[in-house]
């Protein structure tokens, strides 16, 4: 559909108007024409036309670049071809200069003005789809998509809708499957660096020499395998935010490393000795009490105050079970799309089932469970009958033989070794069946030195 | 009335103008009447760049219009022009009346090759198939084939077929059948 592409030809010459805009109209366009500078801007002030034809020379006031700089005011992104009988090299380049888009000598080859059209209009598509997706991308990561009543959760989005246009470094706590990396996009999707990248490290998954070329990159030859140059994760974030998920994991020497570039902005590349400047916003998550392992001496207290200039705690979903029935909603509907399931409802008994759950792995725990009730669903609603197995895991976990003597940590690695074996090593696998994310078991297993 | 008419401006080749009157009769649901040749309008020749303005011609040739026609097509030989392109195979009022065709650069001559009549007929064909779709409010097509796609050098006239594709000929078929039914 062509005619969504208005077009505007200015030009003192009555049957040069009619003449191009008659050619244009058969091509599909919807051509406007004015008689001169003035009247242009009433028709640009009323239409963004995505392309304007401009005569250079016109009488009476405003000449073609005049009308240009005047259309430019108003419309910043349009397409302008200056349009002249007599070329010379000066108004060529003036015209370009002041910002038009393309010149053109009459007459022109018939084939040149529909190339040039074409062209010009294949760009301005792709910036309109462009904008559309990235409108879309910014919507999916909204505040409002953050599902909840909780006055908790709302203080916090109010917080991250705040904070969102800050350069500040903020600090995301909450145990795992709470959302802090969805409160970690709603922050960056609402901000100024929306259309910059975002990018996510998880510090636990990584060792530490690992996690140091993924942050900040290596040279050539920095070590066995370093074929090329590669840029780190903080120089992709250049312009945009990166989250550090897991930050209480990272090891003392990239605590010194990280506060380095917190404070100075730069840093070097492994193996390299070329300063890199880099404006990446910071945001950090953890499941740990930082506050704790600084007292411990475990994490940097210069540090810790560096990254908790903004502090956003997320609730556990038990501390806000008035969320459940509206997350359980969202979540049937969406996941019974996805899985092609024609299931719409739940039932009275499951939901309650549902809220009286603790829900240990949070709305992630809540969001498998669902999925895997509507995978073994016959119905088109959701039972108790569906979640039969969350009691009976409770139930399960209740005559549980404790050992006599035993540490807390000592059973959490058992229970961890017990889980990887039934699972044949997957680490995926495992941390679904301790309700715990990835990353979180990851960093248990480096904590409790468990071979893989 | 309900009828076709063909007009040549200025001198046209006879054997151009019953190619145009076989083409017109055969593609379009209309009587197809030749009317008196209208001499080369005054004041539509260009001296300084040696082509006719189009759209002077356009203009005298709506005040030839009898009343009642269905469409009018005009044929002439000269090479046309308007001032934002250097030449034109023809011209149409979009969902108008007039639609013009011009057989200069559709000759082989033109390009400097020994006259071809049968490729010139088939250019001619293709043209005012052409011109007289956006007469009916078809703009151009994105089909190369298809007749209504946009020509602006003489070897993608050779490209195309003499005929419409699906589209353009089904829009085409509801614009006659209403014309015909608010002359009936």
């Amino acid at each position: 559909m062509k005619n969504i592409w208005p077009i505007l030809i200015v030009d003192d010459e009555e049957v040069m108007c009619e003449s191009m805009a008659a050619w244009l109209r058969e091509d599909g366009y919807r051509v406007d024409t004015a008689p001169n500078g003035r009247m242009a801007l009433e028709l640009a002030a009323a239409t963004d036309y995505a392309i304007y034809f401009v005569d250079l020379k016109m009488p009476g006031g405003m000449d073609g670049i005049e009308t240009m700089m005047e259309i430019r005011k108003l419309r910043s992104d349009s397409s302008i071809i200056i349009m002249t009988a007599y070329a010379t090299v000066d108004t060529a380049i003036q015209a370009m200069k002041e910002g038009a888009q393309e010149y053109i000598v009459k007459p022109c080859n018939p084939q040149e003005i529909s190339l040039l059209v074409s062209r010009i209009l294949k760009v301005k598509k792709l910036q309109r789809e462009n904008a559309i997706l990235r409108k879309k991308l910014t919507r999916t990561y909204r505040h409002r998509d953050v599902i909840t009543k909780n006055s908790a959760m709302e203080e916090i989005l109010t917080l991250a809708n705040d904070v969102a246009s800050l350069r500040s470094t903020v600090l995301i706590r909450g145990e795992s499957g709470t959302g802090k990396e969805l409160v970690a996009r709603a922050i960056h999707y609402s901000g100024d660096r929306a259309a910059k990248p975002f990018v996510t490290v998880s510090c636990a998954a990584l060792t530490e020499t690992l996690l140091e070329s993924e942050l900040f990159g290596y040279e050539k030859g920095a070590f066995t395998g370093a074929n090329g140059q590669t840029r780190g994760k903080f120089e992709l974030a250049n312009s945009g935010t990166i989250l550090l998920d897991e930050i209480g994991d990272i090891s003392p020497k990239l605590q010194a490393d990280l506060l380095r570039v917190l404070q100075e902005r730069c840093f070097y590349r492994v193996g390299g000795n070329q300063e890199v400047k880099v404006d990446a916003r910071v945001i950090a998550a953890t499941n740990r009490d930082l506050a704790e392992e600084v007292r411990q001496g475990r994490f940097r207290d210069d540090l810790y105050y560096r990254l908790n200039v903004i502090e956003i705690r997320i609730p556990p979903l038990r501390e806000r079970r008035e969320d459940v029935p509206l997350l359980t909603t969202h979540f049937v509907e969406k996941l019974a799309h996805e899985l092609g399931k024609e299931v719409s409802a739940i039932s009275e008994d499951a939901l309650k089932l549902l809220m009286d759950h603790d829900w240990p792995g949070n709305v992630r725990e809540l969001e498998n469970a669902i999925e895997r009730a509507l995978v073994t669903c016959k119905g088109r609603q959701l039972n108790e009958s569906d979640f039969a197995w969350l009691g009976r895991g409770a139930a399960a976990r209740q005559p549980f033989d404790m050992p006599g003597d035993i540490s807390l940590a000592d059973l959490e690695r058992r229970a961890i070794i017990a889980t990887l074996e039934r699972t044949h090593g997957n680490v995926r696998e495992a941390a679904a069946s301790l309700g715990v994310d990835r990353s979180t078991l990851y960093e248990k297993l480096k904590r409790y030195e468990i071979p893989r | 009335v309900n009828e076709l008419y063909l007009l040549a401006v200025g001198e046209v080749d006879e054997h151009a103008l019953r190619w145009a009157e076989a083409a017109a009769a055969e593609w379009f649901p209309f009587p197809v009447r030749r009317l008196p040749p209208l001499a080369t309008p005054e004041g539509s020749y260009d001296e300084v760049r040696r082509q006719y303005r189009s759209v002077e011609i356009m203009k005298a040739v709506a005040r030839n219009v009898p009343s009642g026609a269905a469409r009018l097509l005009a044929v002439t030989e000269h090479d046309l022009s308007i001032p934002l392109l250097t030449f034109l195979f023809g011209q149409a009022q979009l969902d108008g009346m007039i639609a013009l065709v011009s057989v200069c650069r559709l000759r082989q001559e033109f390009y400097g090759f020994p006259p071809d009549p049968e490729l010139l007929r088939e250019r001619l064909t293709k043209e005012l198939l052409h011109e007289l779709g956006h007469t009916f409010g078809l703009t151009h097509c994105s089909r190369t084939e298809c007749s209504m796609s946009l020509s602006t050098h003489v070897e993608a006239v050779d490209l195309k077929s003499a005929g419409w594709c699906a589209t353009c000929g089904a829009h085409l078929a509801r614009r006659f059948t209403s014309l015909k039914g608010l002359t009936a």
